[in-house]
């Protein structure tokens, strides 16, 4: 693979991972904003499937396999069969609204941007270059927990969060031991399942996924 | 990047050549889009040259003023015909050494437009009805909105190219094509694409083709104007029209504008601008087609999208610089 199309796919797959965590705070329905997690775990994994070729490493590639399997395609059909059993959770119910989160995104963006500036020039080269739209990834993740009240979307954002987190350990090590990367995707994927165990039983309880209802009934 | 060497003859001839073209192309432009939309939803369809017939029946007409309408309601086509002709004359459409080409920042584009917006907006308020105002305000409210998203998004071309001069970003991108697939310029592309909807107020921002009181925008402001006044306030409405699909086109997809100093080079790239600015054109019609118009309150997400969209796209060229 010739250096400059190394670089160019790169960017543009990490730019892709940024620009669907940034369409799950654009758009409002929960359905959409699944699809942009697929995409985004697609995208992922297509960054780590170029940093295998790259520096043809085979725990990267499986690991990238990995991720397209479980972020790609496994999480998303979970989280939609979600929706399915909860037709309340179709729109978000965001305590924000849409375009104060958008414009609290574009400052988090250049906030990682200028924090990662320091960090980047440690060691530069084309991949940890990167590093700031990982981090961007991260803080619009947790941008979402805090301010999306259905329990569907705080899971969307706890799945950008780790996400980042993945993006980031992508680009400044190329991929941690397959082991810990296993540990950490076996994990998301249980947090989902979790979810769906508990969307069920609470639907059948209540009929009602709102956290801040739930913490009402409880008092 | 001045054209130092730029003989003037040859600027004179190929801005001539740009405010004629845009001066016809939009309103066929507008046509084309009508016609494309007429044909998808299964009706043949006005012509495409009708709002050029439109024009000449207006032009034709007596112009007719309120009476207590002031020196703003008349003056106020004159600007904005008078501004987006500059701003058409010396952007980088047919080509790179257009006249004034030294100067053609892109602040001065968006400047010279948002002249015209401000004196359609006063123009809206001047007569003192009800539908003026309402339509003022909600234009320079979408205005002000877009206005961010648009200055970031060519910010972000300007990074690339190392200059805010136009023609210098569309002679750049000519000889750097691998510039149009990174991800900072289809980043700007999106956000762009948005501020021209929101700008030119086509479907899911404004619809053109209504008059209902509750959601126009562009034409409450325009409903006191009547004969040539409103054939020339329609005909600054599709220049302008022209001259962003055109330069939306240009920045993106640069190939065929006239880099050289020879007239020879000029029809070819008339014939390629025509193009380009008709491709956009179905595209844009072919999306209204699918889409529905969005509530007025939602507009300011689509806008806030396009300018987060625009921001990525700084970070991306600033991070892979």
């Amino acid at each position: 693979m010739s250096a400059s199309f190394y670089v160019g796919a790169l960017e543009l797959t990490t730019g892709a991972v940024l620009v669907c965590a940034v369409m799950t705070l654009w758009r409002r329905q929960v359905r959409t904003i699944v699809t942009m997690l697929r995409l985004q775990g697609v995208s992922l994994a297509l960054v780590a499937g170029v940093l295998a070729w790259h520096e043809h490493d085979l725990g990267l590639a499986i690991t990238a396999a990995l991720v397209l399997g479980v972020k790609g395609a496994l999480v998303p059909w979970l989280l939609r069969r979600v929706i399915r059993l909860d037709p309340r959770s179709r729109e978000t119910a965001p305590l924000i609204n849409v375009p104060a989160s958008l414009v609290s995104a574009a400052f988090l963006i250049v906030v990682s941007y200028v924090v990662c500036s320091k960090l980047t020039a440690l060691a530069p080269s084309a991949a940890s270059r990167l590093v700031p739209i990982g981090v961007a990834t991260v803080l619009v993740g947790y941008f979402m927990l805090v301010t999306r009240r259905r329990s569907v979307s705080q899971i969307v954002g706890l799945l950008l969060v780790d996400n980042g987190i993945a993006l980031v350990t992508f680009l400044l090590t190329a991929g941690v031991p397959l082991i810990v990367e296993l540990g950490s995707t076996l994990d998301v994927l249980l947090v989902v399942v979790v979810l769906q165990v508990l969307v069920v039983n609470a639907g059948a309880r209540h009929g009602s996924f709102d956290l801040d209802e739930m913490r009402e009934l409880h008092d | 990047m001045t054209p130092a060497g730029s003989p003037l003859g040859y600027a004179i001839i190929a801005s001539l050549l740009q405010v004629v073209l845009v001066a016809l192309g939009g309103p066929l432009l507008m046509g084309l889009m009508a016609k494309v939309r007429a044909r998808a939803e299964g009706r043949v369809g006005a012509p495409i040259r009708q709002p050029l017939r439109d024009l000449r029946k207006l032009m034709g007409k007596e112009g007719l003023r309120a009476h207590h309408s002031s020196v703003v309601l008349a003056v106020a086509p004159l600007v904005v015909l008078g501004s987006t002709t500059l701003a058409v004359a010396i952007s980088p459409l047919v080509t790179t050494h257009p006249l004034l080409s030294a100067s053609a920042d892109l602040f001065v584009i968006v400047y010279l437009l948002l002249t015209g917006s401000v004196a359609m907006a006063l123009a809206g308020l001047d007569t003192g009805t009800a539908f003026g105002g309402m339509g003022s305000s909600r234009a320079i409210t979408i205005g002000a909105l877009a206005e961010p998203a648009l200055l970031v998004a060519v910010i972000a071309l300007s990074i690339q190219a190392r200059t805010s001069n136009l023609p210098a970003i569309v002679a750049d991108t000519i000889t750097h094509p691998v510039w149009s697939s990174t991800p900072t310029r289809l980043l700007a592309l999106v956000a762009l694409v948005i501020v021209v909807i929101a700008e030119t107020g086509r479907l899911p921002v404004d619809n053109p083709n209504t008059h209902l009181e509750l959601t126009m925008i562009h034409e409450a402001m325009t409903l006191e104007y009547a004969g040539s006044d409103l054939g020339l306030v329609t005909l600054g409405a599709a220049m302008r029209l022209g001259l962003l699909f055109a330069l939306l086109m240009n920045l993106f997809v640069p190939w065929g504008v006239a880099t050289g100093h020879t007239m020879l080079a000029l029809p070819a790239a008339v014939m390629f601008l025509t193009l380009k600015a008709s491709l956009l054109a179905v595209v844009v019609s072919l999306i209204e087609v699918h889409s529905a118009k969005l509530r007025l309150f939602r507009i300011p997400e689509l806008l806030a999208g396009g300018f987060v969209l625009a921001v990525l796209a700084v970070i991306t060229q600033l991070v892979a610089r």
